[in-house]
């Protein structure tokens, strides 16, 4: 970096000024901001001042007891876990298909490009365009199932309680998987293909070849899928607040659709609405710390004996292919 | 090694396409319900909601709109307001970001780094109280500053064009503008911005579509009518207004995705081709 005795150091700096300062002030600022109000009387139209509250813990202790926000949490992980389990597994399947060397599929950039398509639309437009497919009396399902003679007057399935969270989880599940299967495909596409060859020599099926070489290549990349999904499914919002407002009887009330509701639906609770938002911020930074030590952990040992293996095997090939060559 | 195509394998093949075909059909179907919807009379969709072919009442359903909260039209222009001003900084200051941490040897370099890696995943939705209460204090509601100018800060964006630049970006071509007399901020605006176009192609297409997208902070800060983005005018068509109007909604709902498909359609390549680079992060 230095020439003649200059240094250029001080422009990392200088062009480091403007991320740090937007950071700072509409990032950092306002996360810091939402946990003061979070211990504070802070709430009301209109009100700029507070203070702190004598039982500093009350608004947490007032969310924590809240039934609504116990539903809500119940609600955000079922959601999530009922759309991220089909979607990891056909995004997989979906992988082991179009990564098989042996049987090429044709037309892996048109799916890709269709599958991955709603990833792109506005959610907000989603969940009204699934509240009018499944509208009553006259949706475009009901209509479906009336034609088809399985139904004979029209269903309301929105004031069904499991069946609105499934509409949810499978709208997220319909939005992602392609996502997700665009991920691990290029995943797959990065590991070393000496790998494949040699379990192809071995005489490997197709299935120990994906189970023992991609999987296991693919740690990395599922985990932060896994993170990625899990944070985003946290915090679902859009969907669950035009699709059915949280209703019906709070069944697909989400977390951050309880926090908006405290403060921006009539109630201004902002300070509720803030230690809500801290303990969402909690359970996301645990979950997250967590699934990465469980996966790093075993993934870090298992992989370096996977390579040690892998290693191994490879070099015997090697050995073999001269021999055979001399 | 060679192997015989049997004839279950055959079916194999055979029963994967058809499950693409049908995964295809399912991420289209319920647009195409909603285009040809957006065609049909009210009288029509409510004696039978499926259908596949269009009907001709596209104009009186766009009449209906006339003189009522949802204007497709003041959301377009808004939207386009909003995404191009985040698309623009988000480009270029993660663009200058990302050539401080690769081009200059600074102290701070990898704690920086390593913010970013850390404040990556912190979502900045559960910030929003803090960042509502903020802006109201400084009398920033209801104006577009708030939504544009936090994106001069986007810490994905300059990991990405921190791994782009790391493989590209070579110093003799900086050293060789240094010695030509250019000032550094010169060389990065004529020599990097120029190396740096295809990651900032596709980033900036990402930031675009994320910024128009984007409903959660715009509901919360924008009250007046007239700065409604498209997010908003799109939740505007669960109000009672149109809870008899059926074709109007799909036709509201038509003119939301329009753009989006033919942006997507037109881009496709680049935007696979973004995603896929989400996965070879490590």
């Amino acid at each position: 970096m230095r020439r003649k005795g200059v240094s250029y150091a001080k422009y990392g700096y200088i062009f480091s000024i403007p991320f740090v300062l937007a950071y700072i002030i509409f990032h950092l600022y306002p996360l810091v901001f939402t946990t003061v109000i979070g211990f504070t009387d802070y709430k009301g139209i209109g009100k700029t001042n507070f203070k702190f509250l004598e039982d500093i813990f009350a608004n947490f202790k007032l969310i924590l007891n809240n039934p609504s926000f116990q539903v809500s949490l119940k609600n955000t992980f079922g959601m999530w876990l009922v759309n991220f389990i089909p979607q990891i597994l056909l995004a997989l399947l979906l992988t082991a298909w179009f990564t098989n060397n042996r049987r090429k599929i044709k037309g892996q950039g048109f799916f890709k490009v269709v599958l991955y398509m709603p990833n792109i639309i506005t959610q907000a437009t989603i969940a009204i365009l699934f509240s009018q497919l499944f509208a009553y009396p006259t949706g475009p399902i009901n209509s479906l199932l009336q034609n088809m003679g399985l139904i004979d007057s029209p269903s309301f399935f929105l004031m069904n309680k499991t069946l609105s969270r499934g509409i949810i989880s499978f709208i997220q599940f319909w939005m992602w998987y392609g996502y997700t299967m665009i991920i691990l495909v290029s995943g797959v596409l990065g590991i070393n293909p000496e790998l494949f060859e040699a379990a192809e020599i071995d005489g490997a099926t197709s299935r120990q070849t994906f189970f023992k070489i991609t999987i296991p290549n693919l740690r990395t990349i599922l985990l932060f899928t896994l993170v990625t999904s899990l944070v985003g499914g946290l915090n679902m919002f859009d969907i669950p607040k035009l699709f059915n407002n949280g209703l019906p009887d709070n069944a697909t009330l989400t977390s951050s659709v309880f926090i908006y509701n405290q403060a921006f639906s009539g109630s201004y609770l902002y300070n509720r609405a803030a230690a809500a938002s801290l303990i969402m911020f909690f359970i996301i930074a645990i979950c997250s710390a967590a699934l990465f030590l469980i996966m790093y952990d075993r993934d870090a040992a298992q992989i370096r004996k996977l390579e040690k293996k892998q290693y191994k095997a490879l070099r015997k090939l090697d050995k073999e292919a001269r021999r055979v060559a001399k | 090694m060679r192997h015989e195509v049997t004839i279950p394998q055959k079916l194999y093949k055979i029963f994967i396409y058809v499950i693409c075909i049908l995964l295809a059909i399912l991420s289209i179907l319920p647009f195409y319900i909603m285009f040809v919807n957006a065609t049909r009379g009210t009288y029509e969709i409510q004696s039978n909601a499926l259908s596949l072919i269009p009907s001709k009442y596209l104009l009186s359903n766009y009449k209906v709109f006339e003189g009522k909260s949802f204007s497709p039209i003041v959301g377009f222009i808004n939207s386009m307001i909003i995404s191009t001003g985040v698309t623009a900084l988000t480009a270029y200051f993660s663009s200058m970001t990302a050539y401080a941490l690769v081009a200059y040897n600074w102290k701070l370099r990898q704690p920086f780094f390593a913010f970013i890696l850390a404040v990556m995943m912190v979502p900045g939705q559960l910030t929003s109280i803090g960042f509502y209460q903020f802006m109201y204090r400084i009398g920033w509601t209801n104006s577009y500053l708030p939504l544009i100018l936090p994106a001069i800060a986007a810490p994905t964006v300059v990991f990405f064009m921190r791994q782009y630049l790391i493989g590209t970006l070579s110093l003799d071509i900086v050293n060789s503008g240094r010695i030509d007399g250019a000032g550094e901020f010169h060389i990065f605006n004529r020599i990097i911005i120029p190396i740096m176009k295809p990651a900032i192609a596709t980033q900036a297409i990402f930031a675009f579509v994320g910024s128009w997208n984007n409903y959660f902070m715009p509901s919360i800060l924008l009250t007046s009518k007239e700065k409604y983005t498209m997010p908003i005018m799109i939740s505007q068509l669960k109000g009672d207004i149109y809870k008899t109007e059926y074709g109007s909604v799909y036709l509201g709902l038509a003119l939301t995705v329009l753009p989006l498909f033919i942006v997507y359609f037109a881009l496709s390549k680049y935007i696979i081709a973004g995603v896929a680079l989400g996965g070879v992060k490590e």
